[in-house]
C-alpha cells in the first residue's frame, strides 16, 4: 500500500541534510523506488545546492547500504531521482528560482523538516526558521500552485517536536495546541515583532561604551600584550558573540516566560499555530517526534548524524566530569530513534491528509513503552563500567555515582566550582610561570570549561529529564495497525518495539562512544595523533621558512641577563655584588615596564650601552655566549632550527636583542634581524637603535616584507614564540607552533590547535641565579 | 717499605663489600664468594728531584737526539706543544708537570737567545680550554706573557690556513698538521703518559692532525683491530699513528720528544679510602668515606660533580725521558706498566667495575651517556695486555647512574647523536657509514669547535668507534644503577641492584658464573695471562 501510493509521487523535502532528513531521503530512496525528491538546500557561501548534496548527504554513512546495493551504479541511480533545489527557508517565497517555483507547484507532497533544533539558538534565529519557516513553506507551495494554474492534490507535512506541548504534566493528545485545555493565547505575529526588533536594540547596546569597555579589559586579558590590530579584532570578535549571547538569553527568557523549556520548543508550538491558520488553503498533517536517537535497525543499528543533545551528556558523565544530572529516578525520558520517526513520516506521507482538519501524528515511546530515567541511567552507569573510557595516561575513568539529584542542588554545586575554577584561572594567570607550569593552568582553564559545558547542559535539558507530560501516540498505532505484516515489517514506527536494554547498551551506547572519538583503549597515546600530525607538517618539505624568536623560544634568558652579564665581566669581585643587588632592587620596576610596552623597555635597555667599545662587547659577547647563553639554551630549539635547514627551508631569527649579542648564533640562521645601536663619532655605542625594535606587530610586518623580498608563502611557513605579544607573527603564518607558551599563550594556542612544544635547558647543569660575568 | 705490587683478592664469606665509583658517588657491593677482586698496586715513590730530573732528561736525550740545548739557536722557530686537559685526571696539583718542564724550556730558550716561541696546545679535535684551565696548566707566569701577544695558540684542525699536508703513508693514509709546528726549526712536544695508549707518534700525528687525518686511524674497522689500543704493539690505532710518525719524521720535521710519568697517587687526604683496600681501612677512611658518600648522596647531580671536580690530585712524577720519539716512548711506556700491570690469570665470565664522574672528555663538566659508553667500553674494557679480563661472549657490568645529561656548551653535537643517531643505531658500522659524514663537516659544530669550546662534531662518533671492539668481543652489558631509559638507548640492559645484573648475566654466560671485578681508583691495567 505505502509503495504502491507513492510510487510515481514527486516529493520536496526542507532540512534533507539534518539528521532526520538524511534518513528520511534514505528510506524513501531505499523503500520506494519509484518517487522522486526534490531536496531544498541552501546554498553555502562558496558551495552551491549541488555539491552540498554530494558532500553533506550523499557522503554520510547512512547511504552505505544503498552504495552497497547499487555499487557502481549509485551515483546514477541517485542523481536519477535526488534533484536539489536551490533555496531556503528563511526567505519568503523561499528564495526559488522560477523554474524551481514550477517545480515546487507540481509537487505531489511536501515535507518540512528544516528546523534549528539547537535549544541555545538566538530568539530571532529560531523564530525565523521554527516560527515563520513553516508557514512560508505553506505560502510558497499555495503561490506557486496558483501561478503555474496547478489543481492537483498536495500534502504539506510539518514536522514538529512533541515538547509543543510545553511544561505541561499529564497526558499530552494528539491534538492542535489550541484544541488542548492548557493551551495560552499568543499572537505570534507580535512574537515575531518584538523578536526582530531585540535584534536591533541589543546591537545598540553592544556599542554602548561601558560595553565596550567590557570587550577591551576581556580581549586585552585574554591576548595581553598582542598588539592594537589584534586587540581590536578579538574586541569585535567578542562584541558579537556577546549579541548573539544576549539574543540566547532573550530566547529562553521569552519562552520560559509563556511557559516553554526553551526557544526550541517555544518556536515550533507558535510555528504549530501560524501554520494552522493555513490549513483551509493546503491539506497540512503535523508530525510530532520526542527526542530522536540513533537508529534502531535501519539502515544499520547505531547510525547517528550529529553530536546530539543527550550524547554530550552522556560523554561528560562517562569521562567524569558530570558527575550529576538532575532528574527525578520514576520520571520517563521520551526518547524515540530515528529511523522509526523516518518510516511514520513516510507512512505518514502515503496515507495522505485528513480532509476533515489536520491531522497530529506523535512519534513518541513515552505512553507507549516508557523507558524510566532510572532505567537509562542504570544501563548507562553498567555499561561504562564495563567499558570505561581512559584517560590521556591510560588509565580508566572511574565513572561517579548518581543520586537522582535536584535541579538547583546540581546547578548551584556547578555554579560554585565553575566560580572558584575562574578565580584560580585569573589568580594563577597573573604568576610569571611558563611552560610546564602553563600547562596547569590550560588545565584549569579545560576544567572549568568542562564545568560550563556541564552546567549549561544542565540548564538547558534539565527540564527534559524532569518532564512529566505523557505524549500520546493513538493516531500513530491506527496508522501502523492498518498496514499489512509485510509493511510492518519495513515500516517499523510501533515504539513498542524498542527493547531498551538492547538499544542502549548495544546500539546506542557504542555508536555515541564512536562518534565522541573519546580514548577507550588504555594506550597512552594514540598512533599517529594530532600531535605527530602537526609535527610532520611542520617539518614538511613543503614548507617555505621558519621563524623563531629568541628569548624564552632558544635561550631562556632576556636583554636584562644580557645586559647585567655584559656590564658586570669586567668589574672586580666586590663591585659584582654591588651591582647584583642594585639590579634585583630594579627588578619590579623593569618588569612592570616590559609588561606595559615592550619596545620602551628595549629602548631603555639600549640607553644603558651609551659609552660602550663596540669591539671590547664584540669579545665579552662571545664570552657570554659560552659561558651563558649556550647553557641556558634549548638544545632542542637549536636542534629545530638545523633540522628546517636541513629540510631546505630558510631559516630566520627575529629578535629585539643587539646585534653583537647575536654574532656567535650567527651561523645557526640563514638570516638574523635584530637591534642594531648606533656608533658615534668618537667609535663608541650611543645606546640608541638604529631602528624600531622588531618587537610585537613590528615583527609580522617585518617577517611579511621578508617573505615578500625572498619570495616565500607565509602560509606555507613555520614560526616559533613563546609569548602573546607574539601572536600577530603567530597569525600571519601557516604553521604556528608555541614553544613553552606562557598561560595566555597557552590557552590560546590549544582552542585553536596550534603546535605546541615544551623545550627545556640541558639537565645536569648548575643552576644559574644572577647573571653576573665572569670568564670560564 | 717499598710498595706493594698488584693483587687478586679471592672473595669468601668474610670479605667486606667492594667499593664501586657509580658516578659522583659509590657504591658498596658484596661479591658473590669465589669472585676475584683485582687491586692495583701501591703508588710508586716519586722522583726525588723533579726539577733536577727535567733538566738532566733535557740535557741527557735517549735515541739520535742532541740535547736540547744545543738544538735551540737564536732566530729560531720554535713551538712547543703540550698534551691538553685530558690529562691527567683528574687534574694534578698545581704546579702541573708541564709547567714545569715548560718553564725549564723557555729558560733555556730565553738564554739561547730564542724569540719566536709558540705554544700549541695539541687539541686534535678535543674542546678548546678555557682561560682557567689554560692558567692551570701552564701557570700564570707563561700564560700571562704568551697568551697576550697571541703566542699561545690552540690547535684549529678546521683552520685550513694553519694545517700543512705532508703527504700519504705506503697505506695511502693523509698526513695533515698544524702548519706552525711542522715549518717550526723544531717542534717539542710536552706529554703527560697517564696510561699506555698516550704518548709517542701519536703525540703529534693525532694531537696535531686534521680530520682528514684522523679518519684513517679514528674508525670503526681500526678500532676493532686495536686489541687492545692499550698495548701498542697489538693496536692498530698505534701502528697507523707509528706510520704517520715516521712519515712527518721523513718530512724533516724535527720534533724532541718529551714524556712524564706519574704514579697513581690520584686522591688527596680526604679521600684516601679510594687508595686503600677496603679491609685495610682505618677509623678515619671509614668515617671519611660515610662521609663523602652521604654528602654527594644527598646533594643534586650537579653540586656532588662541581664537589668531585675541584680535586686535584697529588699526583708525583716517576719519570720523564727527553730526545727522539720511539726511543723515548719505549722506555716512557716501561714506567707505565711498572705502576699499572697487575698479572691475572685467566679470563672470567663475568667482568664488574664502577666508573667514576671523570674522563678524558668531561673535565668540568658532565660525563654523559656516550662518554659512560666510552669510559667503560672504550677505556676500562681496553686496559688490558694480552687478552681481554673477559672471555669472548662475557658479561661486562657497569656501575654509573648513566643520566640524560649533557653539557650543550661542550657536547653540542653529542645530544644530536644520542637524540637522533643513538635513536636509530647503535651498530658502529652503520653509524659511521649512514651519519659520520655529516656531523664532522656540519659547519655549526665546525664554528662551536672554532669559536667556543665545543668538542667536534665528529667527536661523539670517536667515542663510539672506541668501544667497538668490546661491542664486538661481548655477550652483552649491564649498567648498574643507570637510569633504564638512557641505558636502554645506548643499547644496553639496566639494573637496580647486583644480585639482579648478575641474574641478568647468568642468562647470558650460563650459571655459575665466574666473576672478576677490576677494581679503581687508582688506575691499573691488566695482564692477562
Amino acid at each position: 500500500m505505502i509503495v504502491d501510493r507513492l510510487t510515481g509521487k514527486a516529493v520536496f523535502i526542507t532540512g534533507s541534510t539534518g539528521f532526520l532528513g538524511t534518513a528520511l531521503v534514505e528510506k524513501l530512496l531505499r523503500t520506494i523506488p519509484g518517487c522522486q525528491l526534490y531536496l531544498l538546500i541552501r546554498p553555502g557561501r562558496t558551495t552551491n545546492a549541488e555539491n552540498r548534496v554530494q558532500k553533506e548527504l550523499l557522503k554520510n554513512d547512512c547511504f552505505d547500504l544503498l552504495r552497497e546495493q547499487f555499487k557502481d551504479r549509485f551515483d546514477e541511480e541517485i542523481s536519477a531521482r535526488i534533484h536539489p533545489v536551490s533555496g531556503d527557508v528563511v526567505s519568503d517565497g523561499l528564495n526559488l528560482h522560477p523554474s524551481d517555483r514550477k517545480l515546487l507547484s507540481e509537487c505531489d507532497i511536501i515535507i518540512h523538516s528544516a528546523a534549528s533544533v539547537s535549544f541555545d539558538s538566538p530568539l530571532d534565529q529560531a523564530i525565523e526558521v521554527n516560527l515563520c519557516g513553516p508557514r512560508r513553506v505553506a505560502e510558497a507551495v499555495i503561490d506557486a500552485r496558483n501561478e503555474f494554474g496547478i489543481t492537483k492534490p498536495v500534502h504539506l507535512i510539518a514536522i514538529s517536536t512533541a515538547y509543543v506541548a510545553g511544561r505541561r504534566r499529564g497526558l499530552s493528545p494528539e491534538l492542535p495546541l489550541s484544541d488542548t485545555p492548557f493551551s495560552i493565547e499568543l499572537d505570534w505575529r507580535s512574537e515575531v515583532k518584538a523578536a526582530r526588533s531585540l535584534r536591533a536594540d541589543i546591537e545598540l547596546k553592544s556599542r554602548d561604551p561601558k560595553t565596550l569597555e567590557i570587550f577591551r579589559k576581556k580581549a586585552a586579558n585574554e591576548l595581553g600584550a598582542a598588539g592594537v590590530p589584534l586587540l581590536v579584532v578579538k574586541q569585535e570578535k567578542l562584541r558579537i558573540q556577546w549579541i548573539h549571547d544576549e539574543m540566547v538569553r532573550a530566547g529562553i527568557a521569552r519562552a520560559t516566560s509563556v511557559g516553554w523549556p526553551d526557544a526550541y520548543a517555544y518556536t515550533k508550538a507558535l510555528g504549530e499555530k501560524a501554520l494552522l491558520e493555513k490549513q483551509d488553503q493546503i491539506p497540512l498533517t503535523i508530525v510530532r517526534p520526542s527526542i530522536i536517537e540513533s537508529a534502531m535497525l535501519e539502515p544499520r543499528p547505531g547510525w547517528i548524524r550529529g553530536f546530539r543533545m543527550a550524547e554530550p551528556i552522556i560523554i561528560s558523565y562517562a569521562r567524569g566530569l558530570l558527575k550529576e544530572f538532575p532528574g527525578v529516578p520514576e520520571g520517563v525520558i521520551d526518547v524515540i530513534p530515528v529511523d522509526m520517526v523516518a518510516a511514520a513520516i513516510v507512512a505518514v506521507a502515503a496515507k495522505g491528509p485528513r480532509s476533515s482538519s489536520p491531522e497530529i501524528f506523535q512519534v513518541a515511546s513515552g505512553s507507549r513503552n516508557p523507558l524510566k530515567y532510572a532505567t537509562l541511567v542504570n544501563h548507562v552507569r553498567t555499561w561504562f563500567q564495563e567499558h570505561p573510557l581512559y584517560d590521556s595516561d591510560g588509565q580508566p575513568i572511574m565513572i561517579p555515582d548518581w543520586s537522582f539529584p535536584g535541579r538547583g542542588r546540581v546547578q548551584a554545586q556547578l555554579e560554585k566550582t565553575s566560580k572558584f575554577l575562574q578565580a584560580l584561572e585569573q589568580a594563577t594567570g597573573m604568576l610569571p610561570i611558563r611552560g610546564e607550569q602553563a600547562s596547569f593552568i590550560v588545565d584549569i582553564e579545560k576544567k572549568r570549561q568542562a564545568v560550563d559545558n556541564a552546567l549549561g547542559y544542565v540548564e538547558l535539558y534539565g527540564t527534559y529529564a524532569e518532564t512529566d507530560a505523557i505524549f500520546q501516540v493513538d493516531n500513530l498505532l491506527s496508522l501502523y495497525q492498518s498496514l499489512d505484516e509485510q509493511e510492518k515489517s519495513h515500516f517499523a514506527f510501533d515504539p513498542a518495539l524498542i527493547h531498551w536494554e538492547t538499544f542502549i547498551r548495544e546500539i546506542h551506547l557504542p555508536s555515541v562512544v564512536q562518534h565522541a572519538r573519546v580514548k577507550t583503549t588504555p594506550s597512552k597515546r594514540p598512533a599517529n595523533s594530532r600531535v605527530d600530525r602537526n609535527l610532520n607538517l611542520i617539518l614538511s618539505k613543503e614548507r617555505h621558512l621558519a621563524v623563531f624568536d629568541l628569548e624564552n623560544t632558544i635561550i631562556s634568558s632576556n636583554v636584562v641577563d644580557t645586559y647585567a652579564w655584559l656590564a658586570s665581566r669586567r668589574l672586580p669581585r666586590f663591585k659584582k655584588a654591588l651591582f647584583a643587588m642594585d639590579l634585583a632592587l630594579q627588578g619590579p620596576s623593569l618588569l612592570a615596564l616590559d609588561r606595559k610596552d615592550r619596545g620602551d623597555f628595549l629602548r631603555a635597555f639600549y640607553r644603558k650601552y651609551e659609552g660602550a667599545r663596540p669591539q671590547r662587547l664584540e669579545k665579552d659577547s662571545q664570552e657570554f655566549f659560552n659561558a651563558y647563553l649556550l647553557k641556558k639554551s634549548f638544545p632542542a630549539a637549536i636542534e629545530r632550527v638545523r633540522r628546517h635547514r636541513s629540510l631546505g627551508h630558510k631559516t630566520l631569527l627575529i629578535t629585539g636583542a643587539l646585534d653583537f649579542v647575536l654574532e656567535p648564533l650567527k651561523p645557526l640562521f640563514d638570516d638574523i634581524i635584530c637591534a642594531e645601536l648606533e656608533i658615534g663619532d668618537n667609535g663608541l655605542y650611543k645606546g640608541r637603535s638604529l631602528a624600531v625594535p622588531p618587537t610585537g606587530e613590528a615583527r609580522a610586518s617585518i617577517l611579511a616584507s621578508y617573505a615578500a623580498e625572498n619570495s616565500l608563502k607565509l602560509s606555507e611557513s613555520v614560526a616559533y614564540a613563546d609569548s602573546t605579544s607574539d601572536l600577530p607573527m603567530l597569525e600571519a603564518v601557516g604553521y604556528p607552533v608555541c614553544v613553552n607558551p606562557e598561560p595566555k599563550l597557552a590557552t590560546i594556542a590549544r582552542k585553536r590547535g596550534w603546535h605546541i612544544e615544551q623545550w627545556d635547558k640541558a639537565k645536569g647543569l648548575p643552576p644559574i641565579y644572577l647573571p653576573i660575568g665572569r670568564s670560564m | 717499605m717499598s710498595p706493594r705490587p698488584g693483587f687478586i683478592l679471592d672473595v669468601d664469606k668474610s670479605t667486606p663489600p667492594v667499593l664501586f665509583w657509580h658516578g659522583e658517588g659509590f657504591r658498596m657491593e658484596k661479591l658473590p664468594t669465589g669472585s676475584r677482586v683485582v687491586y692495583p698496586p701501591e703508588a710508586l715513590p716519586p722522583l726525588k728531584d723533579p726539577l733536577g730530573a727535567i733538566v738532566n732528561a733535557l740535557e741527557n736525550p735517549v735515541g739520535e737526539s742532541d740535547p736540547l740545548s744545543s738544538l735551540l739557536f737564536a732566530d729560531m722557530r720554535l713551538t712547543i706543544a703540550f698534551d691538553d686537559l685530558s690529562l691527567p685526571l683528574p687534574s694534578m696539583e698545581s704546579p702541573d708537570i708541564r709547567q714545569l718542564v715548560i718553564e725549564q724550556i723557555l729558560d733555556l730558550a730565553a738564554s739561547k737567545g730564542v724569540d719566536d716561541v709558540v705554544l700549541v696546545a695539541a687539541l686534535a679535535l678535543h674542546r678548546r680550554m678555557t682561560e682557567s684551565e689554560l692558567r692551570h696548566i701552564l701557570g700564570d707566569r707563561i700564560y700571562d706573557s704568551f697568551a697576550k701577544m697571541g703566542r699561545l695558540t690552540q690547535h684549529d684542525a678546521e683552520d685550513p690556513s694553519n694545517m700543512i699536508h705532508l703527504g700519504l703513508t705506503d697505506k695511502g693514509e693523509d698526513v695533515e698538521i698544524n702548519k706552525r709546528a711542522a715549518t717550526s726549526d723544531l717542534l717539542i712536544y710536552v706529554n703527560v703518559n697517564l696510561v699506555s695508549m698516550d704518548g709517542g707518534h701519536k703525540s703529534v700525528a693525532t694531537g696535531l692532525a686534521s680530520y682528514k687525518s684522523l679518519r684513517h686511524h679514528h674508525n670503526v674497522k681500526t678500532m676493532v683491530h686495536s686489541k687492545s689500543f692499550m698495548d701498542r704493539d697489538k693496536s692498530q690505532l698505534h701502528s697507523s699513528n707509528w706510520r704517520m710518525g715516521r712519515l712527518i719524521k721523513e718530512a724533516g720535521v724535527k720534533i724532541f720528544q718529551i714524556e712524564t710519568t706519574l704514579n697513581t697517587n690520584t686522591f688527596p687526604e680526604s679521600f684516601s679510602f679510594l687508595q686503600k683496600r677496603e679491609w685495610e681501612w682505618n677509623l678515619r677512611d671509614r668515617a671519611s668515606f660515610v662521609g663523602a658518600s652521604t654528602a654527594l648522596q644527598k646533594s643534586p647531580p650537579w653540586l656532588s660533580r662541581k664537589v668531585l671536580h675541584t680535586i686535584r690530585s697529588p699526583y708525583q712524577l716517576t719519570g720523564i725521558t727527553a730526545g727522539e720519539v720511539e726511543a723515548v716512548h719505549d722506555i716512557t711506556i716501561q714506567n707505565v706498566y711498572k705502576q699499572q700491570l697487575v698479572e691475572v690469570h685467566g679470563q672470567t665470565d663475568i667482568l664488574t667495575m664502577g666508573l667514576p664522574y671523570i674522563g678524558p672528555y668531561n673535565v668540568n663538566s658532565i660525563m654523559n651517556p656516550i662518554l659512560v659508553y666510552c669510559l667503560g667500553l672504550g677505556y676500562f674494557f681496553n686496559m688490558y695486555r694480552g687478552m681481554p679480563l673477559v672471555r669472548k661472549g662475557g658479561v661486562l657490568i657497569l656501575s654509573h647512574p648513566t643520566r640524560r645529561e649533557f653539557d650543550p656548551t661542550f657536547h653540542p653535537s653529542y645530544i644530536d647523536f644520542y637524540d637522533n643517531v643513538l635513536a636509530d643505531t647503535t651498530d658502529p658500522l652503520e653509524i659511521e657509514s649512514k651519519y659520520e659524514n655529516s656531523f664532522a663537516t656540519d659547519p655549526w659544530y665546525i664554528h662551536l669547535y672554532r669559536t667556543g669550546h665545543a668538542y667536534h662534531g665528529v667527536h661523539p662518533f670517536y667515542m663510539w668507534y672506541w668501544g667497538a671492539h668490546a661491542l664486538d668481543h661481548l655477550g652483552g652489558v649491564i649498567i648498574l644503577g643507570g637510569d633504564p631509559k638512557t641505558v636502554h638507548r645506548l643499547g644496553f640492559m639496566s639494573a637496580s641492584t647486583m644480585p639482579d645484573a648478575l641474574e641478568m648475566a647468568q642468562s647470558v654466560v650460563g650459571p655459575d658464573p665466574s666473576l672478576t671485578h677490576l677494581h679503581s681508583p687508582p688506575l691499573l691495567m691488566a695482564d692477562v695471562k
